[in-house]
């Protein structure tokens, strides 16, 4: 029997995760990433998305609006930018957050506004895509007492 | 000697004062409690950070200091300045220990390129805090950006917001090295101004443990990108770390300053109550001598 990750998930401004998981899916910049026990250490960029982490039956969706993942010794350690707990995501403010960035981008000038807004655009959209998830799985939530603000 | 109502009225409006001073020096308190715990709940995520940009540093090799754009260093014309300084008074000198600082670290880097490069280069400020950027302009200093509107719990928003203004102006050549200039939180009583490098990022030294650098990762994408996509994040938290302990320093200050206002106000009040008594003996000496004279004369 393989033994388990150990998972951290920090931000600058609070830890949202801190157990045990059997399995961590966090999405990669190159591609999603499945990680279980033994994986081989790994660094990886994170790019907007659902982080998820499996505890037997159990799952804790994440909302990772991208950062870094780092895997050494069954020890997963997620820094992300910013990162909000599924049920904690706004999701209001997600669809007007979208809306604008749709909005604007149309009246883009530059290249770098173009850049930026879709940069925006793509978080919106994956934060209403982990929300949307979290919804439609009913799965049971891994039960863990997190740190609040 | 005035007389015994006007100091008792005098005595009313120290109370007054001392309440005041007290009650802001509980806010203070709390609000320095808050700031550090927000310092403490940071250090996780700060750590992992500098671990990592030390550990990539080392794995990516010693040509990257000329390839990627934040870590190279090139002759320094214009010093940027980022000064963080309180909003608001009622903190004792900690302003003014600040700007001092800034100012005497401006002078230092000045003379310290002047002597390895022949040229003097000039300064420019970026003000974070009322007080500051009212030195910067009193002084006639040149000012790059300021932000007086920061809240009072600073977010890491706010923090990439200062440093994406440090990093642009460091990529667009407007200025050659970033240096922070902060109070560090010593102690309740005790604040630190220092002066920190934060651009060209010099990668700290590693404080784990060499055997785990030469362990072979896979990076994805690669070493390259990793780091450059990190570096930003590093310096954002520098930014956001010293935010949130000058947060704490100026708490800290303000709690001092109104302790010793109480203070101060309390001893008036014992001051000016010994005057009320004196003045009220006196009054009641002359009215029986008075009387006493007045009688006699019966």
């Amino acid at each position: 029997m393989a033994g388990k990750l150990h998972v951290e998930v920090v931000t600058a401004e609070r830890a949202l995760y801190s157990g045990e998981a059997d399995q961590v899916n966090a999405p990669g910049t190159e591609g999603r990433l499945g990680i279980l026990p033994r994986h081989a250490p790994l660094l990886a960029v994170l790019a907007p998305g659902e982080l998820l982490i499996r505890l037997g039956d159990a799952e804790e969706p994440i909302f990772v609006s991208g950062g870094f993942l780092e895997v050494f010794e069954d020890q997963v350690t997620v820094l992300a930018d910013a990162a909000e707990h599924a049920e904690e995501i706004d999701e209001a403010r997600a669809q007007e957050a979208r809306r604008q960035a749709l909005e604007r981008l149309e009246q883009a000038q530059t290249d770098v506004e173009r850049a930026e807004l879709q940069a925006a655009l793509e978080q919106a959209v994956s934060r209403l895509r982990v929300a949307e998830l979290a919804r439609r799985r009913h799965t049971r939530r891994i039960r863990q007492s997190t740190e609040e603000e | 000697m005035p007389s015994t109502r006007e100091i008792r009225r005098r005595i009313r409006t120290v109370k007054n004062i001392a309440q005041i001073t007290r009650t802001f020096q509980m806010i203070a308190s709390s609000r320095m409690r808050r700031a550090q715990e927000r310092v403490q709940r940071a250090r996780p995520y700060a750590e992992q950070i500098r671990e990592l940009v030390s550990r990539l540093a080392t794995v990516a090799g010693e040509d990257l200091g000329n390839e990627v754009a934040l870590l190279r260093s090139r002759p320094v014309k214009r010093v940027g300045l980022i000064v963080i300084s309180p909003n608001r008074g009622f903190c004792g000198a900690l302003p003014s220990n600040i700007n001092r600082k800034a100012a005497s670290t401006a002078l230092e880097i000045q003379e310290e390129v002047q002597r390895a490069e022949g040229q003097r280069p000039a300064v420019s400020f970026v003000a974070i805090g009322r007080k500051g950027r009212d030195f910067i302009v009193r002084t006639q200093q040149h000012l790059l950006a300021e932000f007086t509107q920061l809240s009072d719990n600073p977010s890491m928003n706010d923090a990439s917001a200062v440093a994406q203004v440090a990093i642009d102006a460091f990529l667009s050549g407007e200025v050659d090295v970033v240096y922070l200039v902060y109070a560090r939180f010593v102690s309740t009583t005790s604040q630190q101004p220092v002066a920190i490098q934060l651009l060209p990022v010099q990668p700290p030294q590693s404080a784990g443990s060499s055997e785990r650098q030469r362990i072979d990762y896979i990076y994805e994408p690669d070493p390259r990108a990793i780091f450059e996509a990190l570096l930003p994040r590093y310096v954002d938290v520098q930014v956001y770390l010293a935010l949130l302990e000058a947060r704490a320093s100026e708490e800290s200050a303000r709690m001092v300053a109104m302790k010793n206002a109480t203070d101060n106000a309390n001893e008036l009040v014992d001051d000016l109550t010994l005057a009320y008594n004196k003045a009220r003996q006196a009054s009641i000496t002359t009215q029986i001598l008075e009387v006493v004279a007045g009688a006699g004369e019966l």
